[in-house]
C-alpha cells in the first residue's frame, strides 16, 4: 500500500430534506484494497458511494481521488465547483456499478462496453473493441457481444455492467448492492465475477446485503448507520467480535432463517424506494 | 345439459350464433349502399371535373407548397422545440420559466390567429432593424419587406408548432428511466454526450408517436395559410372555383390530396416507431 489513498472520504454531509443521509463520513481506501460497506435500510451505504461518484453533490466535508479533491478547486483563494466537463473527467476515472444495472437498452452489449472507451478516453474503436471482448471474455461472457442486454438475464446483465465499468481502466470500482436486484439463484455468478476482481488487485468499494460475500471479500469492513461509519475493522473483528450492540443486532438479523426473511423484506423496501 | 366425461374435445367445438351481430353487419351495409348510391348518383358531385383538376399543374403547385410548408414547419418547429424542452428542464429557473410561458402562449393562442398576426407585424413594427439594445441600430429594412405570406406563414407555423413540439420531447426526455441518466454520467459522459447519446435515443420511442400526429396536424394546418393568400393545396382550389364554381369536385380534389399524403405519413410513422421500439421488448 502506498503513502497516498486512492480514495480518501474527510467528514463528507448529505441531506435529503430533512433526512440527514451522511453525517460526518470518514473513510480511506488504499490501493489494491477491498472495502465492503453493510448497514441497515436508510443508513447512508448507497448514498455514500453515490456521492463518491458524483451522482449526488454533497454539503459539506471533502472527497479526494488520488489526493485530488473531487468536484471542487481553488480559485482565488475560495473553494468553487468544477465546471461539468472536468467533473465527467474525474467520474471517468472511477467505475460504477450499479443495482439496477442500467445497462443502455438501445445498443448492443459490445457497444456498451466499447462507448465510453472511445467517446470520454479517445481511445481508437478498434483497440476499444479488443479491449471490450477480453473483458467480456473475464466476466464469462464473450458469446453475448453482439446480444441486445433485454435478452440477457439480470445476472448475465450486471457482468456486462461490470465489464462497461473496468473498460475505461477505473483507480476505484464503487459497488452499489450489485446483486439486490437478482433473482438468488444468479447471485452467486455475479460474485463470483466481483471476487476475480478483487484477486487481481483491484481497489474496490463494495455495497452489500450479502454478508457471508461481504466477509470473504473484504480486506475491511465498514458498518454504517444513520448516515455514520459506526464501526471499521478487518472481516474478522466486524463479523466475529462486534464491539457495538447495535452490529451484534444488525448481524444476528443475518443468521437463522427468520433473519433470511427480515433480509429479504429489507431489500425488497430499498428497490422500492 | 350435462356431457359424457372423456369423450369430448373442445377442439371440436363450433362457434355460437351472435344474433346482434348479423343485425349490425345489416345495418353497416345498407348505409354503405346508401352513401355509395349517394356519391354516384347526384349530378352535382360532377366527378368528371374532379377527375380533371385532380393532377392540374396549379393544384400540384398547391400541393407542393402545402408539402414544403409541412416540412419546414416540422423541421424547425422540432429543433425549436428541442431547444425549449431542454430548457424547461434546465436546472436555471429564468430559463425554465421563460421557456414555459412560451409555450403557454404559442400553445394557448389558435395558429390562424397567429398567422393573421404576422401576415400584419408590419403595422405594429413598421421596422425591423439590427443593433444593440437600447443603442444604435446596423442596419434595419421596412417589416413589409421581409414579412411576405410565404415569411409569415413559416413564422407562424413554426412557432406553434415548436410549442406542442416542446412538450412531446420534455414528456419523452422525462420518461427516460433516471437510472439511465446515472449510468451515462458515471461513465463520465458530459451533460451533452449523456443526452445526446443515452437521452434523446431512448425518449425517441416516446416522442415519435405524437410527433407523426404532430406532423399529420400540420400538413392539415397548412390549410390556414389560405387565408393570407399562400398559395397552398387549398388557395389553389379556391382560385379555380372562385372563376369556375365549380365547388364541390374542387374541394374533392383538395379532400383526396390531403387524404393521400396523410396515408403515406401514416405508413411512414409505423415504420418509424417500429424502428425506434427496438431493445425495448
Amino acid at each position: 500500500m502506498s503513502d497516498t489513498p486512492v480514495l480518501r472520504v474527510r467528514g463528507v454531509r448529505k441531506r435529503f430534506g430533512d433526512h440527514q443521509a451522511l453525517d460526518g463520513v470518514d473513510l480511506d481506501v488504499h490501493e489494491g484494497e477491498v472495502v465492503t460497506v453493510i448497514g441497515p435500510s436508510g443508513s447512508g451505504k448507497s448514498t455514500l458511494v453515490r456521492c463518491v461518484h458524483q451522482l449526488e453533490s454533497i454539503d459539506g466535508g471533502a472527497m479526494y481521488l488520488d489526493g485530488e479533491l473531487l468536484g471542487y478547486e481553488m480559485h482565488r483563494g475560495h473553494l468553487r465547483p468544477l465546471p461539468d466537463r472536468r467533473v465527467a473527467a474525474q467520474r471517468g476515472r472511477m467505475g460504477m456499478v450499479f443495482q439496477q444495472f442500467n445497462l443502455f437498452p438501445h445498443w448492443s452489449v459490445l457497444r456498451n462496453v466499447v462507448e465510453a472507451q472511445v467517446a470520454v478516453h479517445r481511445r481508437r474503436p478498434g483497440e476499444a473493441r479488443e479491449e471490450a471482448l477480453r473483458l467480456l471474455d473475464r466476466v464469462g461472457l464473450a458469446g453475448k457481444a453482439d446480444a441486445h442486454p433485454r435478452t440477457l438475464s439480470g445476472g448475465q446483465q450486471q457482468r456486462v455492467a461490470i465489464a462497461r465499468a473496468l473498460a475505461t481502466r477505473p483507480r476505484i470500482m464503487l459497488f452499489d448492492e450489485p446483486t439486490s436486484a437478482l433473482d438468488p439463484e444468479l447471485v452467486d455468478e455475479v460474485l463470483s465475477v466481483v471476487l476475480d476482481l478483487a484477486r487481481g488487485g483491484m481497489t474496490m468499494i463494495i455495497v452489500t446485503h450479502e454478508m457471508s460475500f461481504a466477509r470473504e471479500v473484504a480486506d475491511r469492513c465498514v458498518f454504517m448507520e444513520q448516515g455514520r461509519v459506526a464501526e471499521v475493522g478487518t472481516p474478522e473483528e466486524i463479523f466475529d467480535n462486534p464491539a457495538s450492540p447495535r452490529l451484534r443486532a444488525f448481524l444476528s438479523r443475518f443468521s437463522g432463517r427468520a433473519a433470511q426473511a427480515a433480509d429479504e423484506r429489507m431489500l425488497e423496501e430499498e428497490t422500492t424506494s | 345439459m350435462s356431457v359424457p366425461p372423456g369423450a369430448v374435445d373442445v377442439a371440436s367445438a363450433r362457434p355460437r350464433v351472435r344474433p346482434l351481430r348479423w343485425v349490425a353487419g345489416a345495418v353497416l351495409l345498407v348505409l354503405l349502399a346508401q352513401f355509395a348510391w349517394f356519391l354516384l348518383t347526384n349530378p352535382r358531385f360532377e366527378w368528371p371535373v374532379a377527375g380533371k383538376y385532380l393532377f392540374d399543374p396549379n393544384i400540384l403547385r398547391g400541393l407542393g407548397m402545402s408539402l414544403l410548408l409541412t416540412v419546414i414547419g416540422m423541421v424547425l418547429g422540432s429543433a425549436l422545440g428541442v431547444l425549449l424542452a431542454a430548457g424547461r428542464l434546465s436546472g436555471f429557473a429564468p430559463m425554465a420559466w421563460a421557456c414555459g410561458v412560451y409555450v403557454a402562449v404559442f400553445r394557448g393562442i389558435p395558429p390562424l390567429v397567429q398567422l393573421i398576426f404576422w401576415f400584419n407585424l408590419g403595422y405594429l413594427l413598421p421596422r425591423i432593424s439590427l443593433g444593440v439594445p437600447f443603442g444604435p441600430t446596423f442596419v434595419s429594412w421596412p417589416t413589409n419587406s421581409v414579412i411576405s405570406s410565404l415569411t409569415a406563414a413559416i413564422i407562424g407555423l413554426t412557432l406553434h408548432e415548436a410549442a406542442y413540439m416542446a412538450e412531446i420531447v420534455r414528456a419523452g426526455i422525462l420518461a427516460v428511466d433516471g437510472g439511465q441518466r446515472d449510468a451515462a454520467r458515471a461513465m463520465g459522459f458530459t451533460a451533452g454526450q449523456s443526452f445526446v447519446k443515452v437521452v434523446l435515443p431512448q425518449a425517441m420511442r416516446v416522442i415519435v408517436p405524437p410527433t407523426g400526429s404532430q406532423f399529420i396536424s400540420l400538413l392539415k394546418g397548412t390549410s390556414l395559410v389560405s387565408v393570407i393568400a399562400m398559395a397552398d393545396l387549398l388557395y389553389s382550389v379556391q382560385v379555380i372555383y372562385n372563376r369556375t364554381y365549380e365547388i364541390v369536385p374542387l374541394l374533392i380534389v383538395a379532400c383526396a390530396w390531403y387524404l393521400a399524403v396523410v396515408t403515406v405519413l401514416s405508413l411512414g410513422q409505423r415504420r418509424l416507431e417500429r424502428h425506434f421500439g427496438k431493445g425495448q421488448r
